[in-house]
């Protein structure tokens, strides 16, 4: 049996067919989803893709927030579906409420294209549990809004319960508090992230590593991981 | 035609860098007496009259929509007789 992963395309997705091919270079069907239908067509998951929605009028992934397929992805997202939400993925989570926070202009001004490092800081949700806590894993990250803010209260309580999932390290790229780069919900089956781990699934085309030049894949962990519960959950 | 009017400005806080490059550029003219810009938005929601129920459900998509609260304010929401432009 295979699993089925929804990705969704809305108007100014960017990253959605690189989104489907990680998925499918990790083992499973990728779905193209509509942001005007009401249909999930029966998948396992969901990949909210990088982009700039609606050309990030309002607020970048605001207006994607209210898409028609969004009322079914938050209703199957709070019944425990995995979801994962990269880049304007993460800002339209953020937007439709399943994670906490906002996501601002980078700190220095500028868009911000590198190699990033990351840590696992959270290696038990749908997408991560492939990780250790604790490992070091480089993926793209390309962004002009993904400054990580939330009141003290709202941060005091993401860092008490463990669901900070990723922090930038030695490079903080957007002025993200407590270098923060991406968030899990209580469950661990809504995850996002500004850095794009669908760039960091097929040797020749992901980011440096010490061994060769774009040979990193440890963005197809997050897909492995979710396959794996998947697949298990049946 | 009747509007209500919604403004919206980034919190204190919160950096603008695009109302920093305004202050830059007056100070550059020699209009220094403006010490800083801030940028925010100003939405125009037509509407065929304003009623209790209509002003009260703009203030509501004011703060659900419009704006952000993790990241803005909303400042004000009123009706106006006309669109300003």
């Amino acid at each position: 049996m295979t699993a089925r992963i929804g990705v969704v395309t809305f108007p100014g997705s960017l990253d959605d067919r690189d989104a489907q091919r990680a998925i499918r270079l990790a083992g499973a069907e990728a779905v193209a989803l509509w942001h005007g239908d009401h249909d999930l067509q029966g998948v396992d998951a969901v990949v909210l893709p990088g982009g700039f929605s609606y050309g990030d009028y309002l607020r970048c992934g605001a207006i994607a927030a209210q898409a028609p397929i969004m009322h079914e992805i938050v209703a199957a997202a709070n019944a425990g579906m995995p979801v994962l939400g990269i880049c304007n993925g993460f800002q339209i989570l953020v937007e439709a409420h399943l994670l906490p926070g906002g996501l601002i202009r980078n700190e220095a001004g500028a868009f911000v294209c590198r190699d990033q490092t990351l840590r696992v800081e959270n290696a038990t949700t749908a997408w991560t549990h492939g990780f250790e806590q604790g490992d070091l894993i480089t993926v793209p990250l390309k962004n002009g809004e993904g400054g990580f803010i939330a009141d003290a209260e709202t941060l005091k309580r993401l860092e008490g319960e463990g669901l900070v999932a990723f922090r930038y390290v030695d490079v903080n790229p957007n002025g993200s508090l407590d270098d923060i780069a991406g968030l899990t919900n209580e469950r661990g089956n809504v995850v996002g992230l500004m850095p794009h781990p669908e760039h960091a699934t097929e040797p020749g085309f992901g980011p440096d590593t010490p061994s060769a030049m774009r040979s990193g894949v440890d963005g197809l962990t997050f897909f492995r991981s979710v396959i794996e519960r998947t697949l298990a959950a049946v | 035609m009747p509007v209500i009017v919604v403004e919206v400005m980034p919190k204190a806080e919160l950096l603008d860098p695009a109302g920093k490059a305004v202050a830059t550029a007056l100070a550059k003219r020699g209009d220094g007496e403006f010490t800083a810009v801030r940028i925010g938005k100003r939405f125009e929601l037509h509407v065929d009259e304003v009623t209790d129920a209509v002003l009260a459900k703009a203030q509501h998509l004011a703060e659900e929509l419009l704006s952000n609260a993790v990241i803005e304010n909303v400042v004000r929401v009123y009706a106006a007789e006309d669109a300003v432009a």
